[in-house]
């Protein structure tokens, strides 16, 4: 009975979703209209979930004392002091139970939220993704290197999108006749982006499309069930 | 041992230097001028060719993580439509778009104070749900934001009055670093209701978006990175950050070059002594 019920809302769900596609009438389209309601307050709560989640997962690394545990109380403490601060004080556009906190406010030109999210968050988060730039290049080092005709394309093919990219690319072959403006470095750039790269993309969306349909499949007829935890 | 050494110090000698070419470049700038490409032309044309007080809608499907590429085109698109008279819906299906919506208008407000909120703009917030709530808004604008970010009911909004679903828009801009984003607005509002979808991602995301923009025009142009992001703002005559930074990001591209020449070097000495 556990899976039994959840395996049939899945299969009548499902159903319904294909056939409103096909037949956008009543009463389908009434029906997937509440089932797309439905569908937006479960990923509400999916996000309390997640947060109780959280604290759960990491509650225990830190009990645990886990490798690096310091690090999920880091995270647990960030993420308790953004929680007090916002149900405090609220945020840009909403009151607190302390209601706008002007006193902060005066002193630090904005809610102490808002304060965190801009001069803590968004530079760390920045950070993070910037650090990728150092990555690339020690990865261009090592991995770039002539072995194969396959490689050997593949960078002539990474240095001219490269230096397309760059406003410089664009100097270096400015000079170049209008008969062999092909050759101009960001058009060759464009064409590699536009063609060879289009190309294997579609083919690669075209294969996850096919394999999405399969799995639905799949889990509206009830063969793939690992979704529902437990059972094999 | 002692090559695994080396590697770490090799690997320590590119940080610096990639750090130190990053830097000098957004201290002293250098002013390349940056050619402009079709797919940021198109987009551009999609924001120019529309009408005056036509209401179009802004997303903010990103986070800060990817603020340094994503933010100047959400300013410099901003700013465009403001200049051609459009009243912006901002709405948002990544929960820290909103804040990312807030900054962006900001910085265009302070080229155009006159502008209103609930007449000429106006922050609808996040929707949990992506796709879904794509859908919902297909069928109903009101019913997915039933009120604005500070809580003033949807139908006291004055710009909103004749926004009923998203067929009512002139054009979506979805400002995404990944899912749910532009390709969900593809699928869920350009296809099925026709309602033309532009937009701006990171560069590592553009190649995957690109197969859209097609003789179908399921995107209108896409603007991918930086470098997109400069085009832009070359096309509406703004000295931005995304001019200021592309300097920076043409030298790391030139050093990432010279690195992959020295590695080919040394990849064939390597291999020569490796013969003898």
């Amino acid at each position: 009975m556990k899976y039994k019920i959840p395996l049939v809302f899945a299969f009548v769900c499902g159903i319904l979703v294909v056939i409103s596609e096909f037949i956008p009438h009543r009463p389908f389209n009434m029906l997937i209209t509440t089932l797309q309601d439905w569908f937006m307050i479960i990923s509400g709560f999916a996000i309390l979930l997640g947060q109780i989640s959280l604290f759960q997962a990491n509650i225990k690394k830190i009990k645990e004392k886990n490798k690096d545990w310091p690090f999920y109380l880091a995270g647990l403490i960030s993420f308790t002091v953004m929680l007090i601060f916002g149900l405090l004080w609220g945020t840009q556009e909403y009151r607190g139970i302390f209601g706008q906190g002007e006193k902060i406010q005066a002193t630090v030109g904005m809610k102490p939220f808002d304060y965190l999210f801009a001069n803590a968050f968004m530079p760390l988060s920045s950070t993070m993704f910037s650090l990728l730039a150092f990555f690339i290049a020690s990865a261009a080092y090592r991995a770039f290197i002539i072995r194969s005709f396959e490689s050997n394309l593949l960078m002539i093919t990474a240095v001219i999108v490269m230096l397309g990219r760059t406003s410089f690319g664009g100097m270096l072959t400015s000079w170049l006749p209008e008969g062999l403006k092909f050759l101009h470095l960001p058009n060759l750039s464009d064409f590699i982006m536009e063609f060879p790269n289009s190309a294997a993309q579609r083919a690669i969306l075209i294969s996850a499309a096919l394999g999405i349909i399969g799995s639905s499949l799949r889990i509206i007829l009830g063969i793939e069930r690992s979704y529902l935890g437990g059972e094999k | 041992m002692s090559a695994n050494k080396n590697t770490q110090t090799e690997r320590r000698i590119i940080y610096l230097v990639l750090l130190v070419a990053v830097a000098l470049p957004l201290i002293f700038p250098i002013g390349w001028k940056t050619e402009v490409s079709s797919y940021t032309k198109m987009a551009w044309e999609l924001i120019e060719n529309t009408p005056d007080s036509s209401v179009v809608l802004f997303s903010f499907d990103y986070d800060p993580s990817t603020i340094t590429e994503i933010q100047p085109m959400a300013e410099a698109m901003l700013e465009h439509s403001f200049s051609r008279n459009q009243k912006i819906i901002a709405v948002a299906l990544w929960p820290q778009g909103v804040q990312m919506a807030d900054q962006a208008f900001t910085v265009a407000l302070k080229k155009y104070p006159e502008k209103k909120y609930g007449v000429d703009y106006v922050n609808l917030g996040y929707k949990v749900a992506g796709i879904v709530a794509i859908q919902a808004m297909g069928k109903s604008m009101q019913e997915v934001f039933p009120s604005d970010q500070s809580g003033t009911k949807y139908e006291n909004i004055p710009m909103l009055k004749k926004v009923k679903t998203l067929k009512d828009v002139a054009y979506i801009c979805s400002l995404s670093s990944g899912t749910p984003g532009i390709k969900e607005w593809v699928m869920a509002a350009r296809d099925p209701l026709g309602t033309p979808v532009t937009g701006g991602t990171t560069a590592v995301s553009a190649p995957g978006l690109l197969p859209y923009v097609n003789s179908q025009k399921q995107l209108y142009g896409l603007l991918g990175g930086l470098k997109a992001a400069s085009e832009y703002e070359t096309l509406i005559n703004k000295i931005g950050s995304a001019t200021i930074k592309m300097d920076a990001q043409s030298i790391a591209h030139l050093l990432i070059l010279v690195f992959i020449i020295i590695g080919n070097i040394k990849a064939f000495y390597s291999r020569k002594r490796g013969a003898q």
